[in-house]
């Protein structure tokens, strides 16, 4: 996606909300040598005395964040999603098993980070931190979310796992409609009868996109920012399901296990409707422009009106 | 400093690691399971810092300004509890309850079950970390308190462990103290056959640490290697105690068998008249 003036990456809307806790001493953050790609070097600058440097050492990150939490401290964590998977292990059973609060940021999440190929681009991150009890998981779309949301985790009564993109896209909220985010509540940016779509991440802006293509052929969208994976809002899927009877999810993220497999349990478990899901169909990325790869993994707007129809004619 | 150490002398505190020898091997044999042979190898220690040095209080366990203990090797269980035991932070009931369904005294050692357990051990590797967070920790909050930390020898081949080591010296943690329990055995068999170490007092003091080596089941030994380690001030401090895997009990001693197993009703009784 090319990066229209005005637009902000969710990076950025981390980075935004560290600094703007500056003057909370209990407020620390760490670093795995990608505080500049994070943007905690924002926070750094700063704040030095509550900046601690783990180093190339995610491991040892988690652990140490999870010691601060029992003294006290609110960590905040961060480096590459992909890299936060090192961790995996360390944030089972050292963060969620005892229900540490420890903010961890993963950032650069998603095939959207391009360039750097398959290697840099977390397809998984959000489906393995959904299955461990006691996390939040979430998934901002834009700058102006992403620091609303995070500064909501300050006084969270539980660890998360926050993604964020690399990539600046437009921007879905205001200053005011940002403050109306609540975790674990999707916010309906458009509505409509005929199919819901509930995106995640940069994937907002093609639902949203998406939407307009299909009111122009006479169908009509309700598009849902789900920013909180986990707990996921039940409450809005089951009464979107009811009123649109066709649901396509939208997620830079494997199909499997994130934000359609979650969708896709709540469905079954309360109101089955077809469900279509758009992510990346269980393969790894590549190199290659972020909106190269979009389309190449079938993950555009037009993909999404497409999987909008097939629904509808499932229904 | 009233709630520092117990006040104890070397023969009280070498009858006191007596007596959780003792409910080490009832723990582990009324269960029918458990670990008894780091335990055995690191209670003297254990005895040595509850005993002699570590401020904590057993009428506010969430004190906040108590020292940390972090039992890294938290299969080690039964010496933990068996300390805290002897501490005031549980009963001789509680102590019954190890590996029991809704038991406070877990397989593992587990902050959110026990009281005076200050972390939730289970998978190696973890403990030096979270303990250079809670020194961190004291540092901002301004506090003289400091963290120690049980490591296993076999432990040491966990890569995190490293990246511990460096960043406590990058970061010039002088609160913090690592033991290391250097036993020689880990769960399949002796650590020279699983994953050679060397030197481990030389690889930490490569590192940049302050390290003394100890005979571990010396009280003597231990409480000095206490309070040196407490006049280290500038960095990180480890102690590496060289111990008996099963100390105290013939048939456990220097037996890989008993890493992790329980003794059938003749050890049992065997060890409890030895631990007599």
């Amino acid at each position: 996606m090319s990066a229209p003036s005005g637009g902000g990456a969710s990076r950025d809307g981390y980075g935004a909300a560290l600094l703007e806790m500056i003057n909370d001493d209990k407020v620390v953050v760490l670093e795995a040598d990608l505080g500049k790609s994070t943007k905690s070097c924002l926070f750094r600058a700063e704040k030095p005395s509550h900046t601690v440097s783990m180093g190339i050492a995610e491991q040892n990150m988690m652990l140490v964040a999870a010691g601060l939490s029992t003294s006290g401290y609110v960590p905040f964590a961060s480096t590459f999603a992909i890299f936060t998977e090192r961790g995996f292990e360390q944030v089972r059973n050292g963060i969620a098993r005892p229900n540490i609060v420890v903010h961890l940021c993963g950032s650069h999440g998603g095939i959207h980070t391009g360039t750097d190929g398959s290697s840099a681009q977390s397809i998984e991150d959000l489906a393995i931190y959904r299955t461990l009890p006691n996390m939040t998981v979430i998934h901002p779309c834009d700058d102006v979310s992403a620091k609303a949301l995070t500064l909501s985790l300050r006084h969270h009564g539980n660890p998360s796992y926050m993604r964020t993109a690399r990539n600046k896209v437009t921007r879905s909220y205001s200053d005011e409609s940002a403050d109306e985010l609540e975790i674990g509540k999707g916010y309906v940016h458009r509505q409509g009868d005929d199919v819901a779509i509930i995106a995640c991440g940069v994937m907002l802006n093609e639902a949203l996109e998406a939407a307009e293509l299909l009111s122009n052929s006479g169908i009509e969208a309700t598009v849902v920012d789900m920013h909180t994976i986990k707990p996921l809002d039940s409450e809005l899927i089951n009464k979107l399901a009811k009123e649109c009877g066709a649901m396509v999810t939208a997620e830079d993220h494997s199909i499997i296990g994130g934000l359609g497999g979650a969708v896709a349990e709540c469905l079954v478990s309360n109101y089955p409707i077809p469900l279509e899901r758009i992510g990346v169909q269980d393969r790894f990325g590549e190199s290659g422009g972020s909106d190269e790869l979009l389309e190449m993994l079938g993950m555009k707007a037009s993909n999404i009106v497409q999987a909008a129809q097939r629904a509808i004619k499932r229904r | 400093m009233t709630r520092r150490g117990m006040g104890l002398d070397i023969s009280e505190l070498e009858s006191m690691a007596k007596r959780c020898r003792r409910n080490i091997v009832r723990m582990v044999y009324g269960i029918g399971a458990g670990h008894p042979g780091g335990s055995l190898s690191a209670i003297d220690m254990l005895t040595g810092l509850y005993g002699h040095r570590l401020r904590v209080d057993p009428s506010e366990p969430s004190w906040t300004d108590r020292d940390r203990f972090i039992m890294s090797k938290g299969h080690a269980s039964p010496g933990v509890y068996s300390i805290l035991h002897e501490r005031g932070f549980l009963t001789e009931e509680d102590l019954l309850t190890y590996r029991k369904l809704g038991g406070c005294c877990q397989g593992h050692v587990d902050m959110k079950w026990c009281p005076g357990v200050d972390f939730s051990a289970g998978s190696l590797g973890m403990g030096l970390s979270f303990g250079i967070g809670c020194s961190i920790a004291a540092n901002l909050d301004g506090s003289d308190r400091s963290s120690w930390v049980m490591l296993g020898d076999g432990e040491l081949q966990e890569g995190q462990v490293w990246e511990g080591v460096m960043s406590a010296v990058h970061h010039e943690i002088g609160n913090l103290k690592v033991i290391v329990d250097r036993n020689g055995i880990q769960n399949d068999d002796f650590c020279e056959t699983q994953m050679r170490m060397f030197d481990v007092s030389e690889k930490f003091a490569s590192f940049g640490w302050a390290v003394m080596e100890i005979d571990g089941h010396d009280m003597q030994q231990i409480v000095d290697a206490i309070d040196w380690a407490d006049q280290v001030t500038g960095g990180p401090a480890c102690i590496v105690m060289h111990t008996v895997k099963g100390k105290g009990v013939s048939y456990m001693e220097n037996n890989p068998k008993f890493h992790g197993a329980a003794p059938n009703e003749e050890q049992f009784n065997l060890a409890m008249e030895e631990l007599s």
